[in-house]
């Protein structure tokens, strides 16, 4: 997703946990480095999930997240996460954001259907994403993810691991699993009844992105190449990213699932907003630099009119800006 | 941390120095306490004793006097993002000034950098970019030309910019590594001071970021030493540490005198060594 927060634990979004738990973080990380008991402080409870799953018919369901960050409250359910339901097996597409997160995804899915969990999604390297995968281990399904994905979560696994468990406690934050069949370019699965085509996109978002497309449905699932009234959050290529989304457009998707946001929208006109976004960004940051204008002022003035009326743009949007004007500075 | 990370000398004792110092702070807190609420009184308390912890390990027992005037420090409140904080420094009286040190209290090895102005140095202001690991006091402090310490400190909240990897992946942050980049302002004028912004591709790894594959912390290797000449003035001696950013990259100013392009050497702590040089564009007299 997008920053550290829920979508997007991103490197920076590290500061917006911290936003969202204050004190009592540091006082926690203060105790285990003197090796205090934890098993005194107040525990994280198992509250029920607070979002239920969305069914669009032929076996299509979605869960809609609210565009909040991780807290122990949300236990990191933070992102759009869903399943379809095929003649033969099921394929899970994103298991969630934290062991949590993907035991609720799992038992709601066993609500509904005995049919075997043949594939798990992880759509990309991100926490809010992919750090449910765990909770569907012992069903041994493929775990699908972009070739780029295992030396992405390499690089970061331990760190968003880390941040997660600080939030969320060691007992929901989830283990770290790596995908058994990587996709290089474009896969095609048949679930028996109907076919999804998922495709591995060069660095946009960020570096390891998959979207899918349910063929029978004519469904698109960009993940978090698309998000709708949460502000998008770059942790990849902003021009790489705008070009995807043109690449994706071009698939004639009527509609989608996107990373954050409503369960369902239509897909043009969402990606439509998205881009008038990460252009402005593009093109004011291109300006900033060209005027010699220091990353830390352009943090603070560029596309700020473009940021405005998105959730979370006060904590994502001068983050935006930081990250397009290093990787744009050396265009 | 079970690894152990070859620092140098110096930051291993520093580290070991703050260590106990932090630790026995805590101690106190936790006593003091026994809540799960830090006194804030008793947050800046700890802070203050750390800081001259680190002030008498870098300076000795050189005096450094607090200054609103030599030296300023522009940092943000909340960091956007912990592993790439920017940090700006004015020295308004920039003829008394002959070298600045930044250090931020809070990381493993507090000294971010120290920068030595050369005759062709316009030491008014400096652009650095730095991780930041935890809420932090971030202290700027001024070596005037007498030899004199002055500082100044602001307070920046930040988390896990240590730890925060360098790129998608190792292998994809040590590309095009010694690259480097100079920026110059537009409209150059002979003896007016102008600025230029120098980039080096280097993914600054600080020893703190673990690769999950191997549960390995990937070894330290970041930029040590850059020096900045132009003709054969020195313009800017930078002793860098762990705590530049990834891709570093430095805002400063410098006297146009037409004389030869500015030439740049870096090094870094695996012995890797990078020169390039730049035209300055022309000079108008």
């Amino acid at each position: 997703m997008v920053g550290f927060g829920m979508s997007g634990f991103e490197l920076t979004g590290a500061s917006s946990i911290r936003q969202s738990v204050g004190k009592a973080r540091f006082t926690r990380r203060e105790a285990l480095s003197l090796g205090f008991c934890l098993c005194c402080l107040p525990a994280t409870g198992l509250a029920a999930q607070a979002f239920a799953l969305k069914d669009f018919g032929n076996g299509l369901f979605i869960r809609e997240a609210p565009h909040e960050e991780a807290t122990a409250t949300n236990k990191g359910a933070i992102a759009n996460i869903g399943f379809i339901v095929g003649r033969d097996s099921v394929l899970v597409i994103d298991p969630g954001g934290s062991a949590a997160d993907g035991r609720w995804l799992h038992s709601e899915i066993r609500k509904r259907t005995s049919k075997p969990i043949r594939r798990v999604v992880m759509t990309h390297v991100h926490p809010d994403h992919c750090f449910g995968a765990a909770a569907f281990a012992g069903e041994q399904p493929e775990f699908i993810g972009h070739h780029a994905l295992r030396p992405a979560l390499d690089a970061r696994g331990t760190y968003y691991h880390q941040r997660l468990a600080e939030v969320l406690g060691q007992e929901n934050a989830g283990s770290l699993v790596y995908p058994t069949r990587e996709i290089d370019d474009v896969a095609e699965i048949d679930l028996g009844d109907r076919l999804v085509r998922i495709t591995a996109h060069r660095i946009a978002h960020t570096d390891c992105d998959l979207s899918m497309l349910d063929t029978s449905t004519g469904t698109l699932f960009p993940a978090d190449l698309l998000f709708v009234g949460r502000i998008p959050s770059l942790d990849g290529s902003l021009p790489g990213w705008l070009a995807e989304a043109e690449r994706l457009v071009k698939l004639g998707a009527a509609r989608a699932v996107p990373g954050h946001g409503p369960a369902m929208v239509e897909f043009e006109p969402a990606m439509a907003i998205q881009r008038r976004y990460l252009t402005a960004l593009q093109d004011e940051t291109r300006a900033a630099i060209a005027e010699g204008i220091p990353i830390d002022e352009a943090s603070r003035t560029v596309a700020a009119s473009a940021a405005e009326g998105w959730a979370l743009s006060e904590d994502y949007h001068s983050r935006n800006v930081i990250q397009a004007y290093k990787e744009l500075e050396w265009e | 941390m079970g690894i152990a990370i070859p620092f140098r000398r110096e930051e291993e004792n520093m580290i070991q120095i703050v260590r106990h110092a932090l630790a026995a702070a805590l101690v106190t807190v936790f006593c003091a306490t026994s809540a799960t609420v830090v006194d804030a009184s008793e947050a800046d308390a700890r802070r203050e004793e750390r800081w001259q912890l680190i002030a008498d390990y870098l300076f000795d027992d050189r005096e450094i006097l607090p200054t609103d005037t030599l030296i300023r420090i522009e940092a943000p409140k909340r960091a956007q993002d912990a592993a790439l904080v920017p940090i700006t420094l004015t020295m308004p009286e920039k003829d008394k000034i002959k070298s600045v040190y930044l250090v931020i209290d809070d990381n493993p090895a507090p000294l971010a950098a120290h920068v030595t102005f050369g005759p062709a140095a316009d030491p008014g202001t400096l652009h650095l970019r730095v991780r930041i690991d935890t809420y932090t006091n971030v202290h700027a402090i001024a070596e005037t030309k007498d030899g004199k310490l002055y500082s100044t400190v602001a307070f920046v909240k930040a988390s896990g910019g240590c730890s925060a990897p360098s790129g998608p992946s190792d292998a994809e942050a040590m590309k095009g590594m010694g690259d480097m980049r100079m920026k110059f302002a537009k409209d150059i004028q002979q003896e007016k001071p102008s600025e230029a912004t120098l980039m080096i591709r280097h993914p600054n790894f600080n020893g703190m970021q673990m690769n999950q594959l191997t549960r390995l912390y990937t070894p330290p290797r970041y930029i040590d030493k850059v020096t900045v000449s132009y003709g054969d003035q020195d313009v800017l001696d930078i002793v860098g540490d762990i705590s530049l950013s990834t891709n570093p990259a430095l805002g400063f100013g410098f006297i146009p005198r037409g004389e030869g392009p500015m030439k740049v050497v870096a090094s870094d702590t695996k012995g890797g060594r990078w020169e390039q040089t730049f035209d300055v564009p022309s000079v108008t007299q």
